[in-house]
């Protein structure tokens, strides 16, 4: 068996109550075939087999042994999707089901209270006929309401109280209050012999309405990275020993080789080593436009590939794809809490307790202080008090806003870190923007060769490529590009030292070399003379002049001009216009940093910054009361990024080093970052509002109902419409949170 | 009336003591066995006491198929996860420092509590 078809599966065990099962479930799925280990850890009642057997075999062999085996896929997102989405809909129909079983009861209460206007207990017949009513309610109870019951006694035991309590008790009351009217009516004045069947049925048919409801809602909430999980292709085609064939996307190795025709999904993260294709990237990256690919380049999973067959070397499988790690870190950061819903969840912690207190202080007031029938009004304010308290409202606030902005963001190609950055995002008033790969392209040209001494271009050409060789910076990457263009090989170089934020410098063929800017050749005292002015000419022109020096003589002028990306201006216009102020930094020279600043409209820049530098500028504007956003690569600008309020990591593509920053943009545009604070002022918007919602409704109908209108109004709230504001109240916050998927992020 | 009144007081008084000033057992964890079930509002055990400085495996098992808990939360441990239904979820905890950390559902209804000593 090849290690690739080699696979563990995980079986959850109902049925072990004893130690003893352990060696019977292990021998029963060992001797399946295939099978090469079967262990259980008996705590967990999960056992991991490994081996190449079917999961239906591995089922059947538990079932055999006279347990109830079941398949622990989770590691699988998309299988469990589908099942997460099963269970939730087998669960909505469910309170439906409950649903209409209790209003099939409480409407017709309802209608008769309203229309006879009578719920008395009087005469014998009245108490046959509505201990007939009592009885058909305790069965609506056990049948559509025993959730909440089981709910309830569980977490009393536990000494925890949630929204169950709260329906159980006010449920609960009222039933019990109302059975007490019917079998020792004598114990209760003549005037409070109400029952209160109809409030009992109705709560619970309307409280599984609104849970059904706001499941579906819910539901909608998590489009986003349904639609992210959905990208992933279920299995690839690789060439092995010379044959293709279509195996699980989970057993694709390093280095296989994986052939996608025309139409077809990228299954795993490989690069092209065979073919010339265009690549739609726009579901990871929001970039409409597709992307040519041919040998070299890479691809990603989930991207489609349009147009020719490529056959490419697989370099990240599993959850180490960059669709993978997308997928991991929206569902984080869904999953985050920003620090304006921390209130809410301290006052949820106490929540249900408080309600209860308040219940039974209503309920003592009425008793002492109320009309007749006291008991009467004391039984309806506190059932009333009980169940209009919504804690879930409060809950849900903050989290179904965020599942949904957080989600909004990614699908233009914005991935938020958590819940933090996206709040602190949105009131950001300084961004700080990087100019080369920020606002420019990132991939300078040579545009200028200006020799200042005897020396040829090509030697020139030669000894700066092999100085610029090793790095990675972009415009040593344009220089070392340029002689290659120019058939100019490298020669070998000695002594090589990186001066920050000033140069480098080696020695070539028994040559000192300098390469680098002013302040290098001042430091080194290499003579400029009249050379600084074709320098300054050209930083005019927005190019990037770099004196070349050999022998401590100025041996040319080199410039390198790195274009400014086509919707920088647009994109930096549209920040200012949101009353943003815009900072450009730079480590390149200041006549060139102002050609640029003066081309994009940044009037606020800094030129000749060393890398460890950015930060201070960083701080100085925190120091002045900005809320500072930085802009950067994610990999030089690290110190920068991380000092910022919020850093934001851009990138080419999918290439993007996505946890680098707070917030890391897939595509290069910096409409990105106006995408991002966009997107982040709406969710704070809506949570505002939801919280704002929340807190209003328990605030004012919590004391409704305990009856404090009642003194001035004579208005007291029947337990029925409590029952249907607090099933409405949880679905209100999901729904508007759900108006955020109407959100535009890309205003261009 | 009297009575009625000390009642409710008591009431008031058994309500405070059982949810707030009660602290329940709490299970001991040294190594990874401990199956944690969602089930019926609550986590149990909800109470867990584990070693300092070990890392060591949460196991949760869902069975409650309110989407309520769904989400597990320690928000000490910036650690939020789905837990799938009728499903064994593994959460890896990092070495813990001293102290007591919450977990709960997103609307903490489901609540919990790690306690590193």
């Amino acid at each position: 068996m090849k290690p690739s078809e080699q696979k563990t599966q995980e079986i959850f065990i109902d049925g072990a109550g004893c130690a003893s099962c352990v060696g019977k479930i292990e021998s029963a799925l060992k001797q399946v075939s295939g099978v090469t280990s079967a262990e259980m850890n008996f705590a967990q009642r999960v056992v991991t087999v490994a081996g190449n057997a079917s999961g239906d075999a591995l089922i059947s062999a538990v079932e055999n042994a006279g347990y109830h085996g079941k398949l622990n896929t989770a590691e699988n997102e998309d299988n469990s999707l589908a099942e997460k989405e099963a269970a939730d809909w087998a669960y909505y129909k469910k309170l439906l089901r409950d649903m209409t079983i209790a209003l099939a009861l409480g409407i017709p209460l309802m209608i008769y209270g309203l229309v006879v206007g009578e719920m008395s207990v009087n005469t014998s017949g009245e108490r046959i006929g509505w201990l007939l009513v009592g009885i058909a309610t305790l069965a609506v109870m056990i049948f559509s309401g025993k959730h909440f019951y089981i709910g309830a006694w569980s977490s009393l035991k536990n000494h925890s109280a949630n929204m169950d309590t709260l329906i159980a008790l006010g449920t609960g009351t009222a039933w019990l209050y109302s059975m007490i009217v019917v079998f020792l009516p004598h114990l209760v004045p003549e005037m409070a012999r109400h029952v209160y069947f109809e409030a009992t049925a109705m709560i619970i048919g309307l409280i599984n309405l609104g849970l059904a409801l706001e499941l579906k809602a819910r539901g909608r909430t998590s489009e986003a990275i349904k639609r992210l999980i959905g990208l992933q292709a279920k299995t690839a085609r690789v060439i092995r020993d010379g044959k293709e064939r279509d195996i699980p996307i989970e057993n694709v190795q390093i280095d296989d080789h994986v052939r996608v025709r025309p139409g077809e999904k990228i299954p795993v993260d490989g690069l092209v080593i065979e073919g010339h294709t265009a690549i739609d990237e726009s579901m990871l990256t929001g970039e409409p436009m597709p992307v040519e690919k041919s040998e070299g380049d890479s691809v990603s999973a989930g991207t489609i590939n349009k147009s020719g067959s490529i056959i490419f070397a697989a370099t990240r499988v599993g959850k180490d794809t960059a669709l993978a790690q997308i997928i991991n870190m929206v569902k984080r950061a869904q999953n985050s809490k920003p620090p304006i819903g921390r209130l809410a969840d301290v006052i949820s912690g106490y929540f249900v307790p408080v309600i209860m207190i308040i219940a039974v202080s209503s309920a003592l007031a009425w008793l002492n202080f109320g009309p007749d029938p006291a008991i009467a009004f004391a039984i309806v304010s506190a059932t009333s008090v009980l169940i209009i308290a919504c804690p879930c409202a409060l809950g849900l606030a903050t989290p179904m806003s965020v599942m949904v902005g957080v989600g909004k963001a990614a699908e233009a190609g914005v991935l938020i870190r958590n819940g933090e950055a996206l709040q602190t995002a949105s009131k950001i008033t300084a961004m700080v923007l990087d100019k080369t790969g920020t606002i420019t392209l990132g991939s300078p040209k040579v545009t200028d060769i200006v020799i200042t001494s005897d020396m040829d271009e090509t030697t020139i050409l030669k000894y700066a490529a092999t100085l610029e060789a090793g790095s990675e910076h972009p415009l040593a990457l344009a220089i070392v590009e340029s002689a290659k263009e120019k058939g100019v090989e490298n020669g070998t170089l000695t002594n090589f030292s990186a001066i920050a934020g000033h140069g480098v410098e080696a020695n070539i063929e028994g040559k000192r070399v300098l390469f680098g800017n002013e302040k290098l050749m001042k430091e080194q005292k290499i003579a400029l003379g009249d050379h600084v002015e074709t320098a300054q000419l050209l930083a005019a022109e927005a190019k990037t002049p770099m004196y070349f020096a050999v022998d401590n003589q100025l041996a040319a002028i080199i410039a390198v001009a790195d274009p400014i990306k086509s919707d920088s201006i647009a994109a930096i216009q549209r920040l200012q216009h949101n009353g943003i102020r815009v900072v450009m930094l730079t480590g390149d020279n200041r006549a060139t940093a102002k050609a640029v600043a003066e081309k994009v409209g940044i009037s606020d820049f800094f030129a000749e910054v060393l890398p460890e530098d950015k930060s201070k500028k960083i701080q100085e504007l925190q120091m002045a009361g900005e809320i500072v956003g930085m802009t950067g690569d994610g990999i030089n600008d690290a110190p920068a990024l991380a000092l910022a309020n919020v850093g934001f990591a851009i990138g080419t593509g999918t290439d993007v080093a996505i946890e680098s920053a707070d917030i890391t943009l897939m595509r290069g545009s910096l409409h990105g970052i106006a995408d991002a604070i966009a997107v982040s002022k709406a969710t704070l918007r809506n949570i505002k509002q939801n919280l704002f919602g929340a807190f209003i409704y328990n605030v004012a109908g919590v004391p409704f109902a305990a009856g404090v209108l009642y003194p001035v109004f004579g208005v007291l709230l029947s337990p029925v419409i409590a029952g249907a504001a607090m099933a409405f109240s949880s679905l209100t916050v999901v729904s508007n949170a759900n108006r955020l998927r109407l959100f535009k992020a890309q205003e261009h | 009336m009297m009575i009625i009144n000390l009642l409710g007081l008591g009431l008031i008084a058994l309500i405070i003591w059982w949810f707030w000033l009660y602290k329940a057992q709490e299970i001991k964890m040294e190594d990874n066995e401990l199956l944690i079930t969602v089930e019926n509002g609550v986590y149990s055990p909800s109470r867990i006491k584990l070693p300092v400085g070990t890392s060591i495996e949460l196991t949760f098992l869902r069975k409650d198929p309110s989407p309520c808990a769904e989400m597990l939360l320690i928000p000490e441990l910036q650690i939020s996860e789905s837990l799938p239904l009728n499903k064994v979820k593994r959460i890896p905890l990092p070495a813990l420092k001293p102290g007591d950390y919450a977990f709960h559902c997103q609307m903490q209804m489901y609540k919990g509590q790690i306690s590193a000593a």
